[in-house]
């Protein structure tokens, strides 16, 4: 079960990528984004991320994501021109020796790791108690660093995109 | 005894008249000048006179110089008998010279200048007769060198002064180079410098049958001896030095500097005795130059030319008498020599000066009526010189010839032929100057008392100087050489023959000399041409040696490789830089893939480093 | 359903590709505001690896660390963005080869 999850979603995840870096109007590929993020918020819920996988989609595919939709619709830019000129075949070929390459790097990585034990939903849980915890002993300042740093990104992201007066 | 005031008060001297020379008036310059000298002579005589005979060295230690490893070099001054005589040689002519130049120099500029020098010249003089180690000596031997080119190029406006003083210090420097290979040797070899201590160790060294080390040191001793007291092959600057004024001509280059060789060697007579290779040599060269230079003035037309050449000639003769062993010999002939030579360019520069400049033979003649003072005591130093009987010449050359004879006959009838010759030019010399008509157009006048003073007192030491029995005097130092009275009056013979056939040749049938050089036409040029070895050397050495100079030493290493280098260093900052630029291109994307590539490399790199463990 | 475990390096190789499609993208588009998402690309295949190696050492230090990463992305897309949008209104494209007044 969780083989298949996995499977199904990694798939997802990488044909969006691929969409994302392929498609020629941004609106597109933000799209796309929006679907690599979702699958990966699965994934995380499967490696026992929960407070992840719901920051996931809440800030970065629900907040950032919208930003970009936003700037996109209002710059109102356009696709893009195909620069790109090949014949078919050679794209084809291409496809396949990246393929070919990517896999021979997996059975590299799998075969270079440590054997240890494999992923099953429910074996750990990181929630959000754990994290908060975690986040306001250990981590304290680097939290409140960066909340020093949002307020930087919004003071500069106004001053820098307001209509001069 | 305080023997450090000897050369002091001449550089005392030196300064006050270096500094405020400009400023004081010509009697106070007078003053210093001749006043020191005159101070320096009487210390002399009274430190001579306090120490009695000499029979064991006086020494005064001063300071160390250097200390260095095992190298200990001290200033001290020392008297013995031989410093004895060559300080009273030193100051005495020294200071008759100094008066004789007030007169001379009376209309010239850069007075003050002059008699700085002079006095400067004094002080080194002195530190070189009274220094206890080769090191010491070295530095009044440079010291003289460098007073001689300042004086001969005295007139420093006039191109062949300064060439003449160029000429001279460069030769010099030659003979300086084989001096200080001698003195490099001397340290290696006995680990000091100190005459006491070198010659003490020295004694207990074997004669060299072959060469060996003390053959080379003496060898190249006298290579510094050849450049200092003009010998083959580094005579060539001595001719042209008489660019300089008169004075310079009778105190450096006849009476006290080019002597300084021929003391230096007979300084070192025991490393010499040591090795009868260098002797032989010394004892070659000598004869072998005062034949060359007595030819040669045979035939030149200027006055103090042809004394310049007597003087390279009698030179060959001090190194005669020391090759052969006569060391006293050698140094009595150099006592003589210093009064007879020095009365004869003072006697010449009194001509000179009475003739408004003019120094060449054929203008002058008939001068006796005008000048007698001179020409008497010219004759005075004519006859010394010839080696007539009773004069101080006399004795000294006969020292000499007697100790050759011993030595290898041969020798001994090459002198013999030398002193006639060097009687007929001297008398030569006489003779074109005061018999006859004058040929000239100048006004002559004798010269006042300030200048004939000193040649009087010249002319009758000159005669009975002689009499100073100075080979038994250096005795304990020297081994004195038999007599032998069939030689000595037979070089007498030959001198006043010369004397008889000079004034054949130029008084009595008064055309048969230019006859004479028409009919050896080529020999003639040859001679009077001083064998053109100014001008081998010119095409030898000193035209490579510019040439190489000027294209291999400045266009190739200077100008090609240290600037190119340099220059080039700008250069290639510039080209790196020009291609680092490129980097730097404005184009975002170049950019991204910069970033990419570096992060990739970054990876690798930690990855070869074993990773972040 | 078998419910075989998943081995870790599955999702370490997803991670890998994913950060290596964000780098194509970063260098071969041209629309400004793709490259953008390339980054985030990147940023989220990053965050994937964190959570992975927080499940092998059963430990939520990785989740706090992906949880910054978030949190720095949030802000530099802000910023980032409002850069962008004055890039526009001063040059009227989004197109980074023609922002090349650097150019020598």
């Amino acid at each position: 079960m969780t083989a298949l999850i996995f499977i199904v979603f990694a798939g997802i995840a990488v044909f969006c990528a691929i969409n994302l870096v392929v498609q020629t109007h941004p609106i597109a590929s933000a799209l796309s984004l929006i679907g690599v993020m979702g699958s990966l918020a699965i994934l995380y819920l499967q490696l026992g991320g929960e407070f992840i996988a719901a920051a996931q989609v809440i800030v970065y595919a629900g907040a950032i994501m919208v930003l970009f939709v936003f700037v996109i619709m209002l710059l109102n830019a356009g696709a893009e021109a195909v620069s790109f000129q090949a014949s078919r075949f050679v794209r084809y070929l291409g496809a396949l020796l990246l393929a070919a390459f990517l896999g021979l790097i997996s059975l590299i990585i799998q075969a270079a790791l440590p054997k240890t034990e494999g992923v099953l939903f429910g074996t750990f849980q990181g929630t959000a108690l754990d994290v908060g915890r975690k986040l306001f002993t250990t981590y304290l300042l680097p939290f409140e660093v960066t909340s020093v740093l949002i307020l930087i990104a919004i003071v500069g992201a106004i001053v820098l995109a307001r209509k001069e007066v | 005894m305080n023997l450090w005031l000897i050369p002091i008060l001449p550089l005392l001297g030196f300064l006050a008249n270096g500094l405020f020379g400009r400023r004081i008036p010509k009697a106070l310059i007078n003053l210093f000048a001749v006043g020191s000298v005159a101070l320096s002579f009487a210390w002399v005589v009274k430190t001579l006179l306090g120490l009695g005979p000499i029979e064991t060295k006086y020494v005064e230690h001063y300071f160390t110089w250097i200390q260095s490893g095992m190298l200990n070099i001290s200033v001290d001054f020392a008297v013995d008998r031989l410093t004895a005589v060559m300080l009273m040689i030193v100051t005495g002519v020294g200071l008759l010279i100094h008066i004789y130049a007030v007169g001379y120099m009376e209309h010239e500029g850069g007075y003050y200048r002059f008699f700085a020098y002079l006095n400067l010249f004094m002080f080194f003089m002195l530190v070189l007769v009274l220094a206890q180690n080769y090191l010491l000596l070295f530095v009044g031997w440079e010291g003289v060198g460098l007073c001689s080119y300042l004086l001969i190029g005295f007139y420093l406006t006039e191109q062949f002064a300064t060439n003449a003083g160029n000429k001279a210090f460069i030769v010099n420097r030659i003979g300086d180079f084989g001096f200080s290979l001698a003195v490099f040797l001397i340290v290696r070899q006995f680990g000091t410098l100190d005459f006491a201590k070198v010659f003490d160790a020295a004694k207990g060294m074997p004669a060299e049958a072959s060469a060996g080390i003390l053959t080379a040191i003496t060898l190249l001793l006298l290579v510094g001896a050849t450049g200092k007291s003009a010998q083959i092959p580094l005579y060539v600057w001595l001719p042209d030095a008489m660019a300089g004024p008169t004075p310079v001509s009778a105190l450096i280059h006849a009476a006290t500097m080019v002597t300084a060789g021929v003391y230096m060697t007979a300084r070192s007579a025991t490393l010499f005795m040591k090795a009868p290779i260098a002797m032989d040599t010394v004892a070659v060269i000598g004869l072998a130059t005062a034949f060359f230079a007595a030819t040669i003035g045979l035939t030149q037309m200027d006055i103090k030319k042809v004394f310049a050449y007597s003087t390279v000639s009698q030179l060959g003769y001090m190194f005669l008498g020391v090759g052969v062993g006569a060391f006293s010999a050698g140094i009595f002939h150099l006592m003589t020599h210093a009064f007879f030579k020095a009365l004869l360019f003072l006697g010449a520069g009194a001509v000179i000066h009475g003739l408004h400049g003019e120094q060449d033979l054929r203008e002058m003649g008939g001068l006796f009526k005008h000048m007698k003072i001179t020409a008497i005591t010219l004759l005075c130093a004519s006859l010394a010189i010839s080696g007539v009987p009773g004069t101080s010449g006399f004795f000294s050359k006969d020292a000499i010839l007697v100790a050759a004879y011993e030595r290898a006959p041969w020798m001994y009838w090459v002198g013999v032929l030398t002193a006639g010759i060097t009687a007929f030019y001297v008398f030569r010399a006489w003779f074109m100057t005061f018999m006859g008509e004058y040929r000239g157009h100048a006004h002559p006048h004798e010269s006042p008392l300030v200048m004939t003073g000193p040649l009087m007192i010249l002319a009758v030491l000159s005669l009975g100087g002689g009499f100073i029995n100075v080979p038994r005097f250096l005795e304990p130092m020297f081994a004195e050489k038999a007599e032998n009275q069939t030689l000595a009056w037979l070089s007498a013979g030959v001198g006043i023959l010369g004397i008889f056939l000079a004034w054949i040749f130029y008084v009595a049938k008064r055309g048969l000399a230019d006859s004479f050089a028409k009919a050896f036409g080529g020999l003639y040029t040859l001679v009077y041409n001083k064998y053109f070895v100014d001008e081998v050397y010119d095409a030898a050495v000193v035209e490579p040696l510019i040439e190489g100079s000027r294209t291999v030493l400045w266009r190739g290493i200077d100008a090609g490789l240290i600037d190119g280098t340099v220059n080039g260093v700008g250069q290639r900052s510039r080209g790196i830089g020009s291609i680092l630029r490129l980097i730097q291109s404005g184009n975002i994307r170049s950019y991204a893939a910069w970033v990419v590539l570096g992060s990739i490399v970054l990876l690798i790199a930690i990855g070869f480093a074993g990773g972040l463990r | 359903m078998p419910n075989a475990p998943v081995p870790l390096s599955w999702y370490l190789i997803l991670s890998a590709i994913l950060f290596a499609l964000g780098v194509a993208g970063f260098i071969f588009r041209r629309n400004i505001i793709t490259v953008f998402m390339s980054i985030e690309l990147m940023l989220n295949a990053v965050n994937l690896s964190f959570v992975t190696f927080s499940y092998e050492f059963k430990q939520v230090d990785g989740h706090i660390y992906s949880f910054f990463v978030m949190v720095v992305a949030a802000a530099e897309a802000a910023v980032g963005l409002a850069i962008i949008l004055t890039v526009f209104k001063n040059r009227a494209t989004l197109m980074i080869d023609e922002v090349n007044s650097m150019k020598y």
